[in-house]
């Protein structure tokens, strides 16, 4: 048997690429993306995490976690196509309304 | 044999992910994502939770991955910006996931690692389960989030919708 | 009738408040029919409550009434208290009276004043506080008086105050008389310590009765004269009374002849248990008042502004009237305030209606030959001048004998013989001045002569009666010789005050009566030979003598040390505790603390680059740090 601190372990890994790959791309869709990669990490977690009693309550969770997840997919995607129509690029190092 | 089959599935998550940073076109890292996350289900699923895996495989593999490729298609970015300047966000940034990894392994291990539990024994919660929960005792966040999927739909729809913005 | 004895301070107190708010709507003749009705009212009710206490010839306990209580806390407690007995029924009377008869007098040398109403407001109030001095039946309230006719001083003398030397002059007032209200504070609280009752008849009783440590007695008296040589003008603390002659001349009359400068003899007959009680206070107080009498007398030779002549002659007097005080004879330092009051308000009223003659002109070298001019103002001026002189009969002799004979009697015959010498340089200096300024040749310059004439009635009329009172209040006081029952004055004050010390043989007295004779004729001698006989002398000697007029005229430099010593060090550490501490410092820290926000929050403010990278960094970091802590570091 697998013992869950692999998949743990795999969690945690998951989440820290994910932030890499946060701070590394300059598009935003793409910083987005590993967004997605992060929260998915966290659902590897929690299910990693449930004992013996806990699965069913787990798979909740994750199925929370997912449709929040995709809500806000949803409304970041309408965000930045807006954004793009008004800019013509989505390069994050132009976003700087909020400066200041 | 089941280590072997965590062996690929977590290669193919890992490598994937890491190939999405080193990749410059979207459209590559949105396919490399479905990937991801289609493994991730094979991994929900060697976790005895077979909804979350199915789930994950139609929902977030199927549906939001499928979302962003539309959005990348939409977008039509230029393939590989090239990198300008180099900024000290680059290096601080990745001081701080190094550092960031280290803390949850040091975190992890402490509260794990003694017991090297198994995945517990025992029969695999049942849909039927999960659907008992949820309407029962997690029938409030339930219909939240049925009402955040409507908003986030209106939303979208209003949103995507203009043309000029006012 | 006098039941409502406490009323007295209060018509004035009313007039002042009329004048101060309304006085800029009414007419003149309004304002001064205001003022001089009020402090008249203060004045019969006086004379009411006088003719009630000679009625029962102060056998019985001396008016007294409660206000209000004030002051209460723990066990201590000061109301607001008022008695009427004989030294208070003397000082209304005089207060009042001479009062009264200034204010008359105000009405026509003011006429010309733009801000009539203001001087007449400030006039009554200033006759509140004396009233209110006098009235107190226990310290703090006489403080009050004390205190409140200090301030009105300060804005009368400064009363035409766009004048420099006018403003200068009020300060100067009323920081000195700062510095002794600081010794009488002291002198107040120590009693208060001691004591435990402010009021004026246990403090007596209590130093009388031998109950107050002799030290702490002494400590305390001689406190409370550094407050009465700051108010009354003596060494070293008597530098504002010249200047003050500054303010306008009924003003000078009032404030700085007959009242104010005479509450600290008040004070000291006051508490003559508590002087009594402790020979070292009483030394103090006798020897400080004989130097100073001699020291201003000295400087009064030479002062060429008729007004400053006054002045220093008043330093003089108060000095001798101190002596009385302090050698056991209250009584007879009370009798010379009062005939003093008399002949120096008249001095001064006269005064200013030969100024108001010559149209502003002080400087005696420029008078002369005024005798036919001003027939009213010279009869009254020369009856003054030999009232304060000295000669027989009139006022002043009595008084100043009485003095004089109580220092003898005591047994202080230094004292004595200073008071003796500051007689004959007394009758010297006026009669100087009043040759000068009334014989001999017009030295008026040739663009200045213009028609002179008399004062209105309104001035004349008062200054005749000053000296109708100069001439004979004098009999109220008797000397002993002429027989035992004829001191009306002493007997009137004697439950207040106690019998004089020890009364002299009656041939010793008469000796005495003869030295004062001799020494007032003297003066006014050798007077008449240096300024009308041979005119030519004063100069004469002037210049055999220079080093001695350089340091008359020069007021022996008093003020100059006190300039260099005391105020150009308090104002350059003024100036320089503001420099460093209120401008460098407390700005600074001020004006610092709000760049230091400033550049804090631009300094802030560059962490909102609005990029979402940065901010995600921060983030990072703080979950960072937050794990780190949590988990790792709390172990």
């Amino acid at each position: 048997m697998i013992p869950s601190s692999a998949f743990l372990a795999l969690a945690i890994v998951l989440f820290v690429l994910g932030v890499a790959a946060f701070f590394v791309k300059k598009d935003l869709l793409t910083q987005f993306m590993a967004v997605e990669v992060m929260l998915n990490a966290g659902n590897l977690a929690f299910l990693s995490l449930a004992g013996r009693a806990g699965k069913a309550e787990a798979q909740v969770i994750v199925f929370f976690v997912l449709t929040v997840a995709a809500a806000e997919a949803v409304v970041g995607l309408a965000i930045i196509l807006h954004y793009f129509r008004q800019r013509k690029s989505v390069r994050t190092e132009d976003v700087d309304g909020l400066k200041g | 044999m089941d280590w072997v089959i965590f062996g690929i599935l977590a290669f193919l998550c890992v490598g994937s992910v890491a190939a999405m940073i080193f990749s410059r076109n979207p459209a590559h890292n949105a396919l490399l994502l479905v990937l991801c996350f289609a493994s991730l289900g094979g991994v929900f699923g060697l976790l005895d939770a077979p909804f979350a895996a199915v789930v994950q495989v139609i929902v977030y593999s199927g549906a939001i991955m499928v979302l962003f490729l539309f959005a990348v298609m939409t977008i039509n970015l230029k393939k590989g910006q090239a990198r300008e300047r180099k900024r000290k966000i680059y290096a601080a940034s990745m001081i701080l996931a190094a550092v960031l990894l280290v803390e949850l392994a040091i975190v992890a291990r402490k509260a794990f690692w003694p017991a090297a539990e198994s995945v517990p024994a025992g029969a695999p919660a049942e849909p039927v389960g999960i659907g008992h929960l949820l309407f029962t005792r997690y029938l409030y966040p339930f219909e939240i989030t049925s009402i955040l999927l409507i908003a986030a739909l209106v939303g979208a729809l209003v949103m995507a919708g203009k043309k000029e913005s006012a | 009738m006098a039941g409502f004895f406490w009323l007295i301070p209060f018509f004035p107190l009313a007039g002042a408040a009329a004048l101060i708010l309304f006085g800029s709507k009414m007419s003149r003749k309004a304002v001064s029919a205001t003022a001089c009705l009020s402090v008249l009212a203060s004045f019969l009710l006086s004379l009411a409550g006088k003719v009630e206490l000679l009625g029962t010839s102060g056998a019985s306990a001396p008016l007294a009434k409660t206000l209000s209580g004030w002051i209460s806390s723990g066990g201590f407690s000061a109301p607001l208290a008022f008695v009427f007995d004989p030294l208070t029924a003397v000082m209304c009377l005089v207060v009042s009276g001479v009062g009264f008869l200034i204010h008359v007098y105000s009405a026509g040398y003011m006429a010309e004043e733009r801000s009539y109403a203001r001087y007449f407001g400030l006039l009554n109030l200033f006759m509140f506080f004396m009233l209110v001095l006098v009235m107190a039946s226990n310290i703090v309230v006489m403080f009050v008086g004390w205190e409140g006719v200090g301030l009105c001083s300060y804005l009368l003398i400064g009363f035409w105050f766009e004048r420099p030397a006018a403003a200068k002059a009020g300060m100067k007032a009323f920081v000195v008389n700062r510095i002794g209200d600081a010794g009488f504070l002291l002198g107040m609280l120590l009693l208060i310590l001691a004591v435990g009752v402010p009021g004026f008849t246990e403090i007596n009783a209590a130093a009388a009765g031998g109950r107050l440590a002799p030290g702490l007695a002494t400590l305390a008296a001689v406190l409370l004269f550094v407050g009465a040589v700051g108010k009354s003008a003596q060494i070293p603390l008597y530098v504002w009374l010249p200047d003050a002659m500054e303010g306008p001349t009924p003003v000078s009359a009032l404030i700085h002849a007959a009242t104010m400068v005479t509450a600290g003899v008040y004070m000291v007959a006051r508490l003559n248990g508590l002087y009594s009680a402790s020979p070292a206070a009483s030394s103090v107080v006798a020897w400080t008042g004989a130097v100073t009498a001699v020291f201003a007398a000295t400087m009064a030779l030479v002062q060429t502004d008729i007004k400053k002549v006054l002045a220093y002659s008043t330093i003089s007097q108060i000095g001798t009237m101190f002596i009385g005080c302090g050698v056991g004879a209250y009584a007879a330092g009370i009798f010379h305030l009062t005939t003093h009051a008399f002949f120096k308000s008249l001095l001064f009223l006269a005064a200013g209606s030969v100024i108001h003659a010559l149209a502003g002109e002080q400087d005696i070298r420029k008078m002369g030959g005024l005798r036919t001019a001003l027939p009213k103002t010279f009869p009254a001026f020369l009856v003054g001048a030999m009232a304060i002189s000295g000669l027989p009969l009139l006022s002043g002799f009595f008084s100043k004998d009485a003095i004089l004979a109580g220092a003898f009697a005591s047994g202080k015959y230094a004292v004595w013989f200073l008071g003796l010498a500051g007689a004959v340089l007394t009758a010297f200096y006026m009669f100087r001045l009043v040759f000068l300024t009334f014989f001999g040749e017009s030295r008026q310059g040739e663009g200045t002569r213009r028609p002179l004439h008399e004062s209105p009635g309104i001035m004349t009329t008062p200054l005749i009666i000053l000296a109708v009172l100069s001439a004979v209040a004098g009999f109220v006081g008797l000397p002993a010789v002429f027989g035992e029952r004829v001191d009306l004055f002493g007997r009137f004050l004697k439950p207040v005050l106690g019998a004089a010390e020890r009364p002299l043989p009656a041939a010793a007295e008469w000796n005495l009566i003869l030295v004062s004779m001799i020494a007032a004729a003297g003066g006014l001698f050798l007077a008449y030979l240096f300024y009308l006989r041979y005119p030519l002398i004063p100069g004469r000697l002037a210049r055999r003598l220079p080093w001695l007029y350089k340091i008359l005229v020069g007021k022996y430099y008093v003020d100059e040390f006190y300039d260099a010593a005391f105020v150009r060090p308090a104002v350059r550490s003024a100036g320089f505790i503001y420099d460093r501490i209120d401008l460098k410092i407390i700005d600074g820290a001020i004006d610092g603390s709000a760049a230091a926000v400033n550049v804090a929050g631009k300094g802030f403010s560059r962490l909102q680059t609005g990029l979402v990278k940065d901010y995600a960094l921060a983030f990072l970091l703080g979950v960072v740090l937050f794990l780190g802590f949590l988990f790792i570091g709390a172990r």
